[in-house]
């Protein structure tokens, strides 16, 4: 290791590490970013999930797009896995099905990026635990 | 180092090793291993989370999952269901005392919602064996700057500015410490890093040094540049095995990093620490005994001026500044001086780390803005008292201090505030005690600890707290009178005017505030010979309700000390000169015929 010998080196090597350490100072504050939920259930591990949540991440990262992912269980849609969950802070999550790496990307670009809807939405028909104890 | 997904974080704190949480990061290790995820999960140790009540703790991000009281045998299942499928544990989410609904993520915690960490900031966040981390959250960036950009008057006046007091007890202010030592003449000046913490219920200290040993590292390097001194010293106690190891390690990588040694940041300073340790006497964490032990002295204070900044280790200028004090500074240089002191209230700025114990659900570390409340710390944060009991006091400030009771709920907790009420800031311990806690024991257990602890040097603090306890002693044995509450207050406040050091100065404290406070309990036991709670076994009196005794002779069959008299199918009779109140006949009788009075 060579020594750090100037404001400048502590700064080019903090810069280094923070992407190590930037999934944990992400989730300190995961209101404020995108955040896709990818439904890693057999089913959808089966159909490719792992792929796809690998993608999104790799990407991510490569278009500096500041954003959190996770995995989840089955959400329900086993038809249509894999299927992800994205949260554009302060919207409502959307739920996309049959996402591939070629439908990620798509989704990326135009959905994450400029807010607009690409095909393959599943409308959501459910309550979640936390969306009904916010409106009671 | 690779890109990870996921990062399982387990908590590496003394308390939690204490529940194998050393055995569970192996098997996490292996078990992660063993389903080929080792390039997508990082798992590691980290410092005290602070929730030691469910300890051992594992937080996995990014989703924030905070599962409690986690063994080893778990392992497997947390890999298999939530790295793998993505599925919580809900068995192992903390739940809510009240609602007994499971709380998925540390943001919805009560426990967590009101903390605001500064000094407490990397502690459950980083793998303190691991200088990068602490790096890649602005690590040492506070020390680069000063010494690259800003000279020791500019950070004394940042440290004055920001109004940071000492977090130790005494509450002065660091930046004018800083430079009463930088003005004092002197070939060679020394930095002390005082870790030698002695409250009973108190563990901030070890936690920020197993948690975040780098922070105080930095903060001592600054120190070193504002007073002019290139030796640091931690005086640190040996009880505290794993703080040693991680410090130890901690500073190893400084000197490999170039970040202590010499011409550190290429500015020509020159900065070195090295460890003493303290065989854990409470009077050690008075400066002046402090520095007499670590010249290979006896551990007795010595009377202030001169102060340590004057002439302290070997004669020779020494600033001393506690670990949690000395962990706010690189803090308060990389976010300015303006925005530390905007928080807290007016008098004391920054946050406070209390150490909560006693009788509350969440037993463990927090830290808050100075200012909060008491009732927000218990209440909220430590979400009451156990089993739904009644709250009656906390003590803070430890055997110095004194207690606050419900009247000092809405008290805003700071340094001057907690003074006015008859206590004190101390280290930051509070113990709360409930209905079933007995005041005038709890002065007693207090001054059992200052008589242990007591140096012996002054005749004030060597035989007046003696006298205290014995008269203590007396009243919880239900021989006491009502001239000994007087006897109690007098030497007292004798005691605190003409002891030596701050030990014997505020060991009357405990007496003196349940005095105040708790006078009608001091009455009953000296008067009434009869203790509300329970606790002083001497006044306690067990009889036999004749109405309700069949004569089994389950109970005089039982007795130790055969205190109990009486024939088969005849009602019993207990002897109260031979009884040693040791409860075996309640225990025994199945038809209510004992009674505790």
């Amino acid at each position: 290791m060579s020594q750090v010998k100037s404001l400048a080196d502590l700064r080019k090597l903090k810069e280094d590490l923070q992407g190590k350490m930037s999934l944990r100072e992400k989730s300190n504050h995961p209101e404020s970013m995108v955040q896709v939920k990818v439904a890693m259930a057999t089913c959808g591990i089966a159909s490719g999930a792992k792929q796809v949540m690998d993608f999104f991440i790799n990407e991510f990262d490569k278009r500096n797009i500041h954003a959190v992912v996770t995995q989840t269980g089955c959400m329900g849609y086993c038809y249509a896995e894999p299927t992800i969950e994205v949260t554009i802070p302060g919207q409502e999550p959307i739920v996309f099905g049959y996402v591939d790496t070629k439908k990620a990307d798509e989704i990326i670009e135009k959905y994450i990026k400029n807010g607009e809807l690409v095909e393959g939405i599943i409308p959501v028909k459910y309550q979640s635990i936390e969306t009904n104890k916010e409106n009671k | 180092m690779g890109k990870y997904n996921m990062h399982v974080l387990v908590c590496g704190g003394t308390g939690c090793h204490a529940s194998e949480s050393e055995t569970l990061l192996q098997d996490l290790k292996t078990e992660v291993i063993e389903h080929g995820l080792e390039n997508e999960v990082q798992v590691i140790a980290t410092g005290c989370f602070g929730f030691c009540e469910k300890g051992p703790i594992v937080k996995i991000m990014p989703d924030n999952t905070f599962y409690t009281q986690v063994t080893p045998k778990d392992a497997k299942v947390i890999v298999e269901e939530h790295l793998i499928k993505g599925r919580k544990v809900n068995r192992l989410l903390y739940t809510h005392p009240e609602t007994k609904e499971a709380v998925a993520d540390s943001k919805h915690m009560d426990f967590y919602k009101k903390q605001l960490r500064i000094a407490l900031r990397n502690c459950g966040f980083i793998d303190p064996e691991n200088i990068e981390e602490y790096i890649a959250r602005d690590g040492y960036e506070a020390l680069a700057r000063s010494l690259n950009e800003l000279t020791p008057e500019q950070v004394i006046e940042i440290m004055k500015k920001s109004g940071l007091r000492g977090r130790g007890g005494g509450g002065f202010p660091t930046g004018l410490k800083w430079e009463i030592t930088r003005k004092s003449v002197s070939d060679i000046k020394y930095v002390v890093c005082n870790a030698d913490e002695g409250d009973p219920g108190a563990f901030m200290d070890r936690s920020i040094l197993e948690g975040d040993p780098h922070s105080v590292i930095e903060a001592m390097a600054i120190c070193g540049y504002c007073i002019g001194s290139s030796i640091g010293l931690v005086y640190i106690r040996a009880e505290y095995p794993l703080a040693i190891e991680r410090l130890k390690t901690a500073i190893g990588q400084s000197r490999e990093y170039g970040l202590l040694g010499e011409d550190i940041f290429g500015s020509g300073f020159n900065f070195d620490i090295e460890l003493r340790y303290g065989a854990g006497a409470f009077v050690c964490g008075e400066e002046t005994a402090l520095i007499h032990s670590m010249e290979g002295l006896r551990g007795e204070p010595t009377v202030k001026p001169p102060f340590p900044s004057v002439s302290g280790y070997f004669g020779e200028p020494t600033n001393v500044n506690n670990v949690e004090t000395l962990a706010n500074i690189p803090a308060i240089i990389n976010q300015g001086p303006e925005w530390f002191a905007s928080i807290g209230s007016e008098k004391s700025k920054g946050t406070k780390v209390f150490a909560l114990a006693g009788k509350i659900n969440n037993v463990g570390l927090i830290e808050v803005p100075m200012g909060t409340t008491l009732r927000e710390v218990i209440y909220e944060i430590g979400e009451g008292i156990k089993d739904g009991k009644k709250f009656k006091a906390v003590q803070t400030g430890g055997p110095s201090g004194g207690c606050l009771t419900e009247k000092h709920l809405d008290t805003p907790i700071d340094y001057d505030n907690l003074i006015a009420s008859g206590s004190m800031m101390g280290s930051g311990g509070m113990i709360v005690m409930d209905e079933d806690d007995c005041m005038v024991s709890m002065a007693k257990f207090y001054l059992e600890f200052t008589v242990d602890e007591s140096c012996g040097k002054c005749t004030p603090c060597r035989v007046g707290n003696k006298r205290l306890h014995e008269i203590l002693d007396k009243i919880t044995q239900g021989k006491g009178t009502r001239e000994d509450l007087d006897r109690l207050r007098n030497l007292s406040h004798v005691i605190k005017d003409t002891a030596l050091c701050g030990l014997g100065q505020t060991s009357p404290n405990p007496v003196l505030s349940t005095l105040d406070n708790f006078w009608d309990e001091y009455m009953e036991h000296v008067i009434d010979k009869k203790c509300r709670s329970g606790q002083c076994k001497a006044l306690l009196q067990y009889v036999i309700v004749p109405e309700n005794c069949v004569g089994c002779t389950a109970c005089a069959r039982n007795c130790p000390v055969n205190a109990i008299s009486g024939e088969r199918k005849e009602i019993h009779f207990i002897d109260q000169a031979i009884c040693i109140k040791c409860g075996v006949c309640l225990e025994k009788c199945k038809f209510n015929a004992v009674l505790v009075k």
